[in-house]
């Protein structure tokens, strides 16, 4: 019930946007729900498989830069750029994952930071493609079926579509034996290997799903904003990749989605806001604000705040 | 040539390790004490370094703003563990890591409502502009030398207050058995807001020492953190000889591999492979080494807890 | 059935298990008993996969399984219980059994057809759940009382149809209604799983086993029928003289 509201609302969205002649919301909320699908990405596997990455941002950055990459190098089609955004994201989660995995707790947490910082300056330097300024892309990746991406209506509900499939898919996963398996390895790894489970495996498998749904939604971001840049890879993003998911819920399906949308309209409201006047310019210090009260006041996150009012 | 450049990269090394070291040694100490992960410690550093920027233009002097700007920030420090940080030891790592990136959010907004964007010049001390002449011939700045000084002697201070003072026992104590502290009747709650200050103490002196090398701004805090992190990392968390160590070595690797890997690449690649590739294997060079450590030593150098 | 020849571990200095020559026959309760730091629980980390053997070798039903990584050892039919109850705490009874049971039937990297609509999963673990007596399957395991939290413990194990079983002080932490239900369930269990039974409660262990062999100080001093180890001076002098004398 609350699932086809939710659609409903946001199919309608930008025709109630276009209608009041307020389109720039349009695109604002297609960045939200980019990012709503990288954090539900990294919900996976901090959420449910326990694993917390503090590098997820070098898979979302990674598929950015590859979708850049490519158009620089002449490749635009669609067809081509973001199924090799998701492979390469993949490739880099199966590698950074496979070395990772075999530390546990805080080591898992920095070793994972430490590899998001080698792709970062691995990128700074690469001086064929932007450096530290990075690359801008020339266009919207090109689908060949006629239907221009620039139209900012239709690329809202083809990043629509692909973030309710990614949902699915995920809630798929999630409920059926891998997601049992990889939840289970969080609550309790010892038990889950002594059952006869190969822990490692799932871990991998499970970082690496992520890692490349984290590709997709950066190659998104690519074309959203005709930009891929060393930002995008930086620590302070998988900060606040991880600052979405804990604020929505972590663990919590809707965790993500409600994470990104609400730390992406906090800083909407609190850095264009006219409202706020000259002090719109210092956004940070009102979102800081409500990010420490969701700390003290609603532990579970806010995905979890709503499931206890439901009851 | 190749033996001067060698020393001053040796001296340059140990100056970063060494201001590194301040920084990592309260972490490490928070870390393993408390088992907190503090993102918020980088902030004290930027604070620090503004405090002393601000203090040095009013009295004029680098000498007596130093002490101010430690008690000043110390004294944030402690404010910073009271009103927060206390309430957030039981709680898991993600709670911490997303209350003290708010505190970031936070320190950086605030910082820059009070000084505005600009960044902030501090000056060396009188006296200490100009290069000196080592024995051997060799230039080198002398700031730079004072920068090693004090390094130095804060990091043998450290090493007798954690050996050989009953408050240095209780945090050894605490780092490798809190419940054991705890039942030996410690004060857990006001010795952790002392090593909290002190912590802040020690980054606003690193703050204040760099300030004059680079530039007092918003943002400062956010990579040297990380760097921070990666040293106590290698050096296992809560052990202050493992951030020593840590640090010097990330202050060797990262300084040689800057120097040095250019000029060995140059050599081995043609010139515009050379080119790319330093920089960039380079600046890799100590999250390699701290993967390598994590890979063979899992806990690190010196692993605090048994 | 398991058969370990000149077993070792040793952690620094400290020599935990010292060249362990054991076999453990089909069908039989094998007890092990020795005092505290004895080495009994590294060997049975060491025989379940979760400590690597420094030199010796495991054999199970005749193969080599000394590299076998812990959970291949599962599948080939090794199953353990910990000392310290080991559960997946906020998933319920039922859930913690499906989930075991699961491990088992089948490949788990599946990914699209739901767990709930596999009826033979949860069919089978409400069986192992009236195995161990386990009315209330609903709720989650950390609720239970410590007494069914621990024969949770052992039907997690049993899920795994084990052949042979090492159940690591099962009756840890229990009061003696507890001890004699769990007793109970162990005389149940025997019937289709061979033992390796770790227990500090001697007269549980003297009760239940077919043989019995003590561990002192990482050696292995006797094995033996119980009545030949209580009569064992060996026996008596290093383990159970302060047990049995008083």
């Amino acid at each position: 019930m609350r699932i086809l509201l939710v659609a409903l609302v946001a199919a309608a969205f930008p025709w109630v946007m276009h209608a009041l002649g307020q389109d720039f919301y349009t695109s604002f909320a297609t960045r939200v729900l980019i990012y709503a699908m990288a954090a539900a990405s990294l919900n996976l596997v901090l959420g449910y498989g326990g694993m917390v990455s503090f590098g997820h941002a070098a898979f979302f950055g990674a598929g950015a830069y590859i979708v850049a990459i490519l158009a620089a190098e002449g490749i635009t089609s669609l067809w081509i750029a973001w199924p090799v955004a998701v492979a390469g994201a993949a490739l880099a989660a199966l590698v950074i994952g496979a070395i990772s995995l075999r530390t546990r707790g805080v080591y898992f947490i920095m070793i994972t930071l430490a590899f998001a910082q080698m792709m970062y300056y691995v990128f700074i330097s690469l001086k064929a493609y932007g450096g530290d300024d990075g690359l801008s892309l020339p266009g919207r990746s090109s689908t060949g079926l006629g239907v221009s991406l620039s139209n900012d209506f239709v690329w809202y509900y083809l990043v629509l579509a692909l973030l309710a499939l990614v949902l699915f898919l995920l809630h798929r996963l999630l409920h059926a034996r891998f997601g049992r398996v990889i939840e289970a390895i969080r609550e309790n790894e010892t038990r889950a290997t002594a059952i006869g489970y190969p822990v490692y495996r799932y871990q991998l498998l499970c970082f690496v799903i992520s890692g490349a749904v984290a590709g997709l939604a950066g190659a998104l971001i690519a074309n959203q904003t005709s930009y891929a840049g060393p930002t995008l890879l930086h620590w302070v993003q998988s900060g606040t990749l991880m600052i979405m998911v804990i604020l929505g819920g972590v663990g919590r399906f809707w965790g993500g989605p409600i994470g990104a949308a609400v730390l992406l309209v906090l800083e909407e409201v609190f850095s264009a806001s006219p409202l706020l006047g000259p002090y719109a310019l210092h956004w940070q210090l009102p979102v800081g604000l409500i990010l420490l009260a969701v700390v003290l006041f609603a532990p579970q996150g806010l995905a979890g705040a709503l499931a206890k009012r439901s009851q | 040539m190749s033996g001067i450049l060698f020393l001053e990269q040796t001296l340059n090394s140990l100056q970063f390790g060494l201001m590194l070291f301040l920084l990592a040694a309260g972490l490490t100490l928070v870390f393993g004490i408390m088992d907190m992960i503090n993102l918020a410690h980088g902030s004290l550093y930027m604070i620090g370094a503004y405090l002393m920027a601000t203090l040095a233009e009013a009295t004029g002097s680098f000498w007596v703003a130093l002490p101010l700007a430690l008690v000043a920030t110390a004294l944030v420090g402690a404010a910073l563990e009271v009103s927060l940080l206390r309430r957030l030891y039981e709680r898991d790592h993600l709670t911490q890591v997303l209350a003290t990136f708010a505190v970031i959010l936070i320190a950086n907004e605030v910082v820059r409502m009070i000084w505005g964007n600009q960044s902030l010049m501090l000056n060396p001390p009188a006296g200490l502009t100009g290069p000196v002449t080592l024995p051997g011939g060799m230039q080198y700045a002398s700031y730079r030398l004072l920068i090693i000084g004090v390094g130095a002697a804060v990091a043998v201070c450290l090493y007798l207050l954690v050996t050989r003072t009953r408050m240095g026992m209780l945090v050894r104590a605490g780092a490798s058995n809190r419940e054991m502290a705890v039942a030996m009747g410690v004060n857990i709650r006001r010795l952790f807001t002392i090593v909290f200050a002190l912590g802040a103490a020690l980054c606003a002196l690193a703050g204040a020492m760099l300030g004059p090398i680079l530039a007092v701004q918003v943002g400062m805090g956010e990579n040297i953190l990380i760097l921070a992190f990666v040293v106590i990392v290698i050096g296992g968390i809560g052990s202050i000889r493992g951030a020593f160590v840590g640090a010097l070595l990330v202050g060797l690797v990262d300084t040689m591999g800057r120097a040095l890997l250019p000029i060995a690449f140059a050599k081995l690649f043609s010139p515009p492979v050379a080119s790319n590739l330093g920089p960039s294997v380079s600046s890799i060079l100590i999250y390699v080494l701290m993967a390598a450590v994590l890979f063979l030593r899992p806990q690190g150098l010196f692993p605090a807890r048994g | 059935m398991l058969s370990l020849k000149g077993l070792s571990k040793r952690f620094g200095g400290v020599v935990a298990v010292d060249r362990v020559t054991l076999e453990v026959r089909a069908g039989e309760v094998h007890g092990l008993i020795g005092p505290n730091g004895a080495g009994k629980t590294t060997l049975i980390h060491q025989v379940s996969g979760s400590l690597p053997a420094d030199t010796g070798e495991i054999l199970f039903e005749d193969r080599d399984i000394t590299r076998l990584a812990a959970h291949q050892r599962v599948r080939g039919g090794l199953a353990r219980s910990y000392q310290v109850t080991s559960l997946f705490r906020r998933f319920s009874v039922l859930d913690n059994l499906a989930l075991a049971v699961q491990a088992r039937s089948g490949s788990s990297f599946s990914f699209w057809r739901p767990v709930a609509a596999e009826r033979a999963l949860f069919d089978e673990a409400r069986d192992i759940a009236a195995r161990i007596n386990l009315k209330r399957v609903d709720v989650p395991a950390a609720s239970l009382s410590h007494g069914e939290q621990r024969a949770l413990e052992v039907g997690l194990a049993l899920a795994t149809r084990p052949k042979l079983l090492l159940l690591d002080e099962p009756m840890a932490g229990m009061g003696p209604e507890e001890s004699k239900r769990m007793i109970d369930l162990v005389r149940r269990v025997r019937e289709t799983v061979t033992l390796l039974l770790v227990e500090h409660d001697m007269d549980a262990v003297f009760r239940l086993a077919d043989r019995i062999s003590v561990m002192v100080n990482g050696r292995l001093i006797a094995t033996g029928a119980p009545e030949a180890i209580r009569r064992n001076d060996e026996v008596r002098k290093a383990y159970l003289g302060d047990e049995l004398a008083a």
